[in-house]
């Protein structure tokens, strides 16, 4: 890499043309670039198999990459991993715990092997598993958690050695929502108050809509759009509009007419939806259109644009269908060549 | 060794130890089989004490050293287990996130092995000497036969954490149990190796170092102090032991790709 800009020397993070190629698997990285500034949450979104863990795993240095570079606070992924793990925490997929340990041990072990003086450790401890709501049960085995509180935990440990920068990969995926919430609020309060960097890998939109101040969506590898929330949508700019006949046999002259207001986007299998090419206004010619043909309607619906949109836009697919054909490529080659679990 | 080092060497030898203790599907059958063997073997096979050149009329003093053995087997088990469970649940991530050395994370992980070799060792004495055993070394070769027994359990536990590290499962590290058991009975487990007459079986035990390692627990057991024995058998648990770390250290270094 040439010069390092100020966003790397911080606790920001800058990556050119990483790619991460696996021997018997996909192209899993494939030439990304990004910059995440200090201070900033980053949502990382994509389906399953998009990418987005191997990114983490070459950014907190457990995975050499095959080409590229990256810097993360300041320093390179490959030649200085230890110095970028001094600076960062990371809850990886899945919450890595002893489950024959307790909250306060796992604290204890993680604050030691960070080399945290005696003295201090406990202190850290007590504070973090405050923070994150874990003092009453910090004394319980870990086995005995809910999903939550492991998930809880493990931000806990994460932050044992007051990292710079965060690394959350998918931190809630299978919690429930008040759960979800909790952890939102934990983390963006980090960001807010602490200054704290976070890099964030999620497959849920809300999850990247609430929190993240930008967002890079990923696709086989690359990076399909960047941008705050906001201007991903307002890119898109074009609600949908979406109709279910009440007649089943209307179904595809509804088809016909909705595609006269432009592009036909997914919709449920009773139904069809047309991203409006003039916006918002276009919903009374619609209905119009449709009543002139006779065609009774069940339910009509209007969707503002969501991320959702912004990726079938980029991708020609929706996020969510994407999840199930791109499976777990992704992870299963990771876990071949790095030895991940 | 640097106190950092000395910190996370003790820290990880805690969770071992815990982690032995709070499970007592590990500590158990560790203890319970071996002494079930003990109570067959030495009840059917007694009679062998009668043949000539047999070194003691005790056969139940003769077969009490197996158990050690076979406690130092399942020490391969538990080892290996833990840390192929550290791998496959991503523990073994959290861990490498840390400044945590690779030679501490493998002593760290053995200190269960001693603890379950310690405990095994005083229980397989104490239930031996109960049920008539000999120890020929009196009182002060009690502390020899624990520290020979530990030895050779974390030499086995280190083998098992290489095949943890290698295969990344738990089934990679209890496939090594068959292995194990086949070399434990082509050894001198139920006779002295001057007594086996098959030529083929004579010339593997003779080729077996476990042979050398029972011949170590049996001499205090028998014979009194037998310097000789005791320095090859601690001999031979030293150099497995130094195998397992060598082969255990380059394939975490294969395992953890970290930069």
């Amino acid at each position: 890499m040439a010069a390092t800009s100020d966003t790397a020397q911080g606790n920001g993070i800058e990556v050119e043309a990483l790619v991460r190629e696996f021997k018997k698997g996909p192209r899993a990285v494939d030439g990304i670039d990004l910059r995440v500034e200090p201070g900033e949450i980053y949502g990382f979104l994509g389906p399953n198999g998009a990418g987005k863990s191997t990114t983490v795993l070459m950014l907190t240095t457990l995975l050499p990459p095959t080409a590229g570079t990256a810097r993360v606070a300041g320093f390179d992924i490959v030649s200085q991993g230890p110095q970028v793990r001094s600076a960062i925490g990371a809850a990886l997929q899945e919450a890595a715990l002893d489950p024959l340990l307790s909250g306060r041990e796992h604290m204890r072990l993680q604050t030691a092997l960070h080399g945290i003086a005696k003295d201090e450790r406990q202190t850290r401890s007590d504070e973090l598993l405050a923070r994150v709501g874990l003092s009453k049960a910090a004394d319980r085995k870990v086995g005995g958690y809910s999903g939550g509180m492991k998930r809880r935990l493990d931000l806990a440990l994460a932050l044992a050695h007051q990292p710079r920068i965060l690394f959350l990969d998918e931190p809630t995926t299978g919690l429930d929502i008040q759960s979800r919430t909790a952890l939102w609020e934990e983390v963006a309060r980090l960001a807010a108050e602490d200054g704290v960097t976070v890099f964030l890998t999620t497959q849920y939109l809300e999850e990247a809509d609430a929190l993240a101040n930008r967002v890079g969506i990923i696709d086989h590898g690359k990076i399909v759009a960047e941008g705050t929330p906001a201007a991903l949508k307002a890119e898109i700019g074009r609600p949908t509009v979406e109709a279910v006949p009440r007649e089943p046999g209307d179904h595809d002259r509804m088809v016909a007419v909705l595609g006269r207001f432009g592009e036909l986007a997914g919709a449920s299998p009773k139904g069809a939806a047309v991203r409006l090419e003039g916006g918002e206004s276009q919903l009374a010619e619609v209905v119009r259109a449709l009543d002139a043909d006779g065609i009774a309607i069940e339910h009509l619906q209007l969707h503002a644009p969501s991320l959702d949109d912004v990726f079938l836009t980029k991708t020609g697919r929706s996020l969510e269908g994407a999840e199930e054909a791109e499976a777990e490529a992704e992870d299963a080659a990771a876990e071949e060549e790095a030895g991940v679990a | 060794m640097s106190s950092g080092v000395r910190t996370q060497v003790g820290q990880l030898a805690r969770r071992s130890m815990l982690r032995t203790l709070r499970q007592p599907a590990q500590v158990v059958p560790a203890l319970v089989f071996p002494l079930l063997l003990l109570a067959v073997n030495s009840g059917g096979l007694k009679d062998a004490t009668n043949l000539p050149g047999f070194p003691t009329d005790s056969y139940l003093t003769f077969a009490l050293a197996v158990p050690f053995m076979q406690g130092a087997l399942f020490s391969v088990m538990n080892a290996g287990t833990d840390l192929a469970r550290d791998i496959e649940t991503g523990f073994l991530n959290r861990l490498a996130l840390t400044p945590l050395r690779g030679l501490a994370l493998l002593s760290g992980l053995l200190a269960g092995a001693v603890v379950l070799g310690v405990v095994q060792a005083i229980v397989y004495l104490a239930v031996g000497l109960i049920a008539g055993a000999e120890l020929a070394a009196g009182v002060g070769g009690i502390p020899v036969l624990v520290a020979l027994s530990v030895s050779i359990t974390v030499a086995f536990g280190s083998i098992g954490l290489f095949a943890a590290l290698r295969g990344g499962s738990g089934e990679a590290v209890q496939s090594l149990f068959p292995v194990f058991f086949v070399f434990l009975f082509l050894s001198s487990m139920a006779l002295p190796l001057e007594l086996i007459q098959a030529d083929w079986f004579k010339a593997i035990a003779t080729a077996n170092p476990i042979s050398y390692l029972l011949q170590a627990l049996r001499s205090l057991l028998i014979e009194g102090w037998d310097l000789g024995e005791l320095a090859l058998g601690f001999g031979i648990a030293l150099a497995l032991l130094a195998i397992g770390m060598w082969a255990a250290s380059a394939a975490l270094k294969t395992r953890l790709v970290r930069t």
